[in-house]
């Protein structure tokens, strides 16, 4: 989420490219419904910007396998961010939650990059005044490492151990026109 | 008394000269004077220019001595170059007896550093319905000639009519500040585009001229004279003019501020810029200037308002109306009028010193610049350039809206009879 | 960088729409079961009233409360400012207690601009309506009703007004809403025209960007929302216009003349109403009407100018006008 704002494209390396997503999506998927039993009472909630692009892919697979409709929305976690007096405000995005809400269901949280944690702390707190789930997973793209928070992911598409001198960029079709994800080095150190 | 000579000042504006003074009067003006046994003064590059006198100042003594006081304005008088004031009525309490206006011609006089000569009110305690004893103040030992409410217009016509009259019998002059009371209800500023924008009450043209103009025709009815304070906008001029082309006898002031600021400074809320009448609009200032250079507005005076810092360091509406003017009057008339070529100094001379003299009849002010006259001098450095620092002013209030503004021109010298009470731009 | 809202005028056409837009994101929030965000926790705001306003002061504190700031409530009535306390010195004693902001409401035009500029106090300032002046935030509200109704609300994000015509009528004369609302609509691209009699409508108004006209029946057909502003009585005493009856008949709302407005434009009003005087019962009730919705919005809109001033390090409202033009 917080990483992949430096990565210059030049010097960047892809180390996931459009069928590896399309993948490891379709694993996370399956791994979803084994774990779910069936995921019947699942929602996929993705943070915004890149978070709800692969909630919503990842509905569409589920849907695939369950043949059945699989709700899912956003959710944005600007307002419970633990840092927001060291930056401007930022632009709130989108929460978006399904009709039936999340009271008693399993909330899958949706990301593109795990990285300190921080904005998953957050999403837990979001979640805490939307309402009550019966539980909580997260899935993502990436996890990168260099956890500041006693927080894991259940579903993890591809571990990518990286320095703090790099950054991790995602890049999806529906926001970015293609989608990979970028390794490169951090572009003012 | 000892002799002291000006060498090399230029009288007026003129050539350069030496003005030798001899105890209180000007002894010989020529070239190349003998400064043997005097004290000599080096002028060369300077105007020397009669001593200033002003025609509307408030001294706020007695009654609100946290502001002025009749010493403090007098210093601040004599800071800017002037050694004669007219002190307003609007006192507490209010001029309007020979009691009041006494006390302060004899404060004045102890103060030692400009005539004082007060003016008494045209009504009694200001309030526009009873006549003061007028004729008591004129026979009192402050010689009172000049009668005004200012600060609260005589707004009844029968009271202004009455007034006008009944001081023909002594020579005596109504100086009115035109303000329609009822147009100015609530008046924050000059009504126009700045005050629809700003939401502050507005202060119609027409209130002062609607006043101004039946003031006029009432002077010319009963054949006395009348003088206008603070004329503010270009319409108050057409009706001077055309009452001065009738041969009505009126005459009119100006303001510094009024010649130089304009209503765009409220924006900022500062109420260092709120002053009443308002500063007006641009093309006010302009008529203002081109009236007072043809001599349609015969005088500049400064309506100095000193006001503690605590009335002016808060929100507009609860605001003081008012600004000093003492200490900056001539270098603003030089900055507009002069440094414009508007006004040449023996012009600015005639507008500051001999024009308010005649106007209030003040004997051994406002006269030429020669020899056997009184010794009522002021001497400046036109050159100079400088930013108004309120810190330095003789003034016990610092409300001036040129607080780091540049202006030219400072007064080094200031004598009263002789008597130097500026030196080298210092208070004696 | 500018800190403060004082005037409508303040805002770009981008600074506006990010409100507009961060106001939208929060009026979901009311919608959910828990209406708190945790994002002004540690922070104080204190509502300065100098003038009574209940519906104004309510609006801020549950805009501020459902950000988790901590409330203090200043009311000028029975406190030090009625046994003569200055401005100066009330602003300067909330500061020593820790303030951040200060939403003020006071009845001298100009206040909160001299509580920002004075260098009295560093908090930051918030005009909650200033005398004849300016509402800043009631204007903002009125525009994020206008782009609800009149763009949708998902689809208005990211969009302005532009091409929309607003008819504001009624006392423009003594209306910190109409001076308001005509900055910021013009800042946003519609097109006003000021309706009210001669009388209430200031000198010195062929400067704003807006037409004026006299007439209410021929602009009603070419509107897209009808602001009614609430008359005062007390004018009718000060030659304003001569009767309630005829101010009513001339420029009052009533069921005939909305007819005259196209099938999709709304009735809007500051509030409170004076019914039977600018506006009818059967006007102020209709579907067309966005009275409470408008109060509703209110608290959205605070939220959002809360947030975008306080929420972060600096502000991320640029106020990029005040230096160029004025």
């Amino acid at each position: 989420m917080d990483t992949h704002a430096h990565a210059q494209a030049s010097d960047a390396r892809p180390v996931l490219e459009g069928p590896d997503i399309a993948r490891v999506l379709t694993r996370i998927a399956h791994e979803i419904v084994e774990r779910a039993k069936g995921a019947d009472d699942v929602v996929l909630l993705g943070i915004p910007t890149r978070g709800v692009f692969l909630a919503q892919r990842l509905a569409a697979k589920l849907e695939q396998i369950t043949e059945r409709r699989i709700p899912c929305g956003s959710l944005d976690i600007t307002m419970y961010r633990d840092d927001l007096r060291m930056h401007p405000p930022r632009t709130l995005a989108r929460t978006e939650i399904p009709g039936d809400g999340i009271d008693g269901k399993l909330v899958v949280l949706v990301d593109d990059v795990l990285f300190s944690g921080r904005t998953i702390r957050a999403a837990l707190d979001a979640l805490n005044d939307i309402g009550r789930p019966r539980a909580v997973q997260l899935a993502v793209l990436v996890d990168r490492g260099h956890r500041e928070l006693p927080i894991r992911a259940d579903y993890v598409g591809k571990n990518l151990p990286t320095s703090l001198r790099e950054t991790v960029k995602v890049q999806l079709a529906e926001e970015d026109g293609r989608d990979t994800v970028l390794l490169g080095a951090k572009a003012d150190q | 008394m000892s002799k002291i000579l000006i060498r090399g000042a230029r009288v007026l504006g003129g050539e350069a000269r030496d003005v030798l003074i001899d105890g209180e009067t000007i002894a010989e003006v020529g070239t190349g004077l003998s400064a043997d046994g005097a004290e000599v003064v080096e002028a060369h590059g300077k105007v020397l220019l009669p001593g200033l006198v002003d025609l509307h100042t408030h001294l706020r003594e007695p009654g609100r001595e946290d502001s002025e006081t009749v010493l403090t304005g007098t210093r601040a008088a004599a800071s800017g170059g002037y050694t004669n004031v007219f002190a307003m009525a609007n006192t507490f309490p209010v001029a309007d007896t020979a009691g009041v206006v006494e006390q302060v011609w004899r404060l004045g006089k102890e103060s030692g550093y400009c005539d004082v000569q007060p003016i008494g009110a045209v009504t009694v305690g200001l309030e526009g319905s009873k006549l003061a004893e007028l004729g008591a103040m004129h026979e009192s030992a402050a010689g009172v000639t000049v009668f005004s409410d200012d600060g609260k217009c005589v707004h009844d016509a029968v009271i202004m009519r009455r007034a006008l009259e009944y001081v023909k019998a002594f020579g005596g002059v109504i100086a009115q500040h035109a303000q329609e009371p009822r147009l100015t209800e609530g008046a924050q500023m000059n009504e126009g585009v700045v005050s629809a924008e700003l939401g502050l009450g507005g202060w119609p043209a027409v209130a002062e001229e609607s006043i101004i103009a039946r003031d006029v025709l009432l002077a010319e009815h009963v054949g006395s004279r009348v003088h206008i304070c603070h004329l503010s906008t270009a319409g108050s001029v057409e009706i001077v003019r055309w009452a001065k082309s009738r041969g009505i006898q009126v005459t009119a002031e100006v303001t510094p501020h009024h010649l130089l600021l304009t209503d765009e400074l409220v924006r900022s809320y500062n109420p260092v810029y709120k002053v009443n009448p308002p500063l007006r609009t641009e093309r006010d200032v302009m008529a203002l200037r081109e009236a007072l250079a043809d001599g349609t507005i015969d005088i500049v005076a400064t309506d100095h308002a000193p006001h503690p810092h605590e009335d002016k360091d808060c929100e507009w509406a609860a605001a003081a109306m008012g600004m000093v003017g003492l200490e900056t009057a001539l270098s603003v008339v030089q900055a507009t009028m002069v440094d414009t070529g508007l006004l040449d100094w023996a012009g600015v001379a005639d507008r500051m010193s001999v024009k308010p003299a005649q106007i209030g009849q003040a004997t051994g002010h406002g006269r030429p610049v020669s020899a056997g006259e009184p010794a009522n001098l002021t001497l400046v450095d036109t050159e100079y350039r400088g930013l108004v620092d309120p810190a330095g002013f003789a003034s016990r209030s610092r409300n001036t809206p040129y607080e780091g503004r540049e202006l030219p021109g400072r007064v080094t010298h200031t004598w009263l009879r002789g008597k130097a009470t500026l030196v080298d731009g210092k208070l004696t | 960088m500018q800190r403060h809202l004082i005037s409508a005028a303040d805002l770009t056409r981008d600074d506006a729409v990010l409100i507009l837009d961060t106001a939208e994101e929060m009026a979901r929030v009311a919608d959910r079961p828990i209406k708190k965000l945790p994002t002004l926790r540690g922070r104080t705001i204190v509502n300065l009233f100098f003038e009574d306003s209940t519906r104004t002061r309510i609006s801020f504190e549950a805009a501020e409360k459902r950000l988790s700031a901590d409330v203090i409530n200043f009311s000028a009535k029975g406190s030090s400012v009625s046994k003569g306390e200055s401005l100066k010195d009330t602003a300067q004693t909330l500061e020593a207690m820790g303030v951040d902001a200060v939403v003020i409401r006071h009845s001298a035009s100009g206040a909160p601009y001299r509580l920002a500029n004075s260098g009295w106090i560093d908090a930051a300032v918030i005009n909650a309506g200033d005398g004849t002046h300016q509402h800043p935030t009631q204007a903002l509200l009125d525009a994020f009703t206008m782009r609800r109704r009149l763009v949708g609300r998902d689809a208005g994000l990211g969009q302005d007004l532009a091409g929309r015509r607003i008819t504001i009528v009624g006392d423009v004369l003594h209306s910190r809403v109409a001076r308001s609302n005509v900055d910021l609509l013009h800042t946003l691209g519609a097109e006003v025209t000021l309706v009210a009699p001669p009388t209430l409508l200031p000198v010195g108004i062929e400067t704003w960007p807006c037409e004026v006209a006299y007439d209410l029946d021929s602009t009603l057909p070419k509107s897209d929302a009808v602001m009614m502003l609430r008359v005062q009585r007390e004018r009718m005493n000060a030659a304003f216009f001569p009767t309630e009856r005829e101010y009513s008949r001339r420029y009052g709302l009533d069921g005939h003349r909305m007819a005259k407005m196209p099938e999709h434009a709304i009735v809007m009003h500051p509030g409170p109403m004076v019914r039977g005087m600018e506006i009818t019962a059967e006007v102020a009730d209709s579907d067309r009407c966005t009275v409470v919705e408008q109060v509703a919005n209110g608290v959205s809109i605070r939220m959002a100018v809360l947030y975008l001033l306080l929420g972060g390090n600096e502000p991320a409202v640029t106020h990029a006008r005040t230096t160029e033009e004025k």
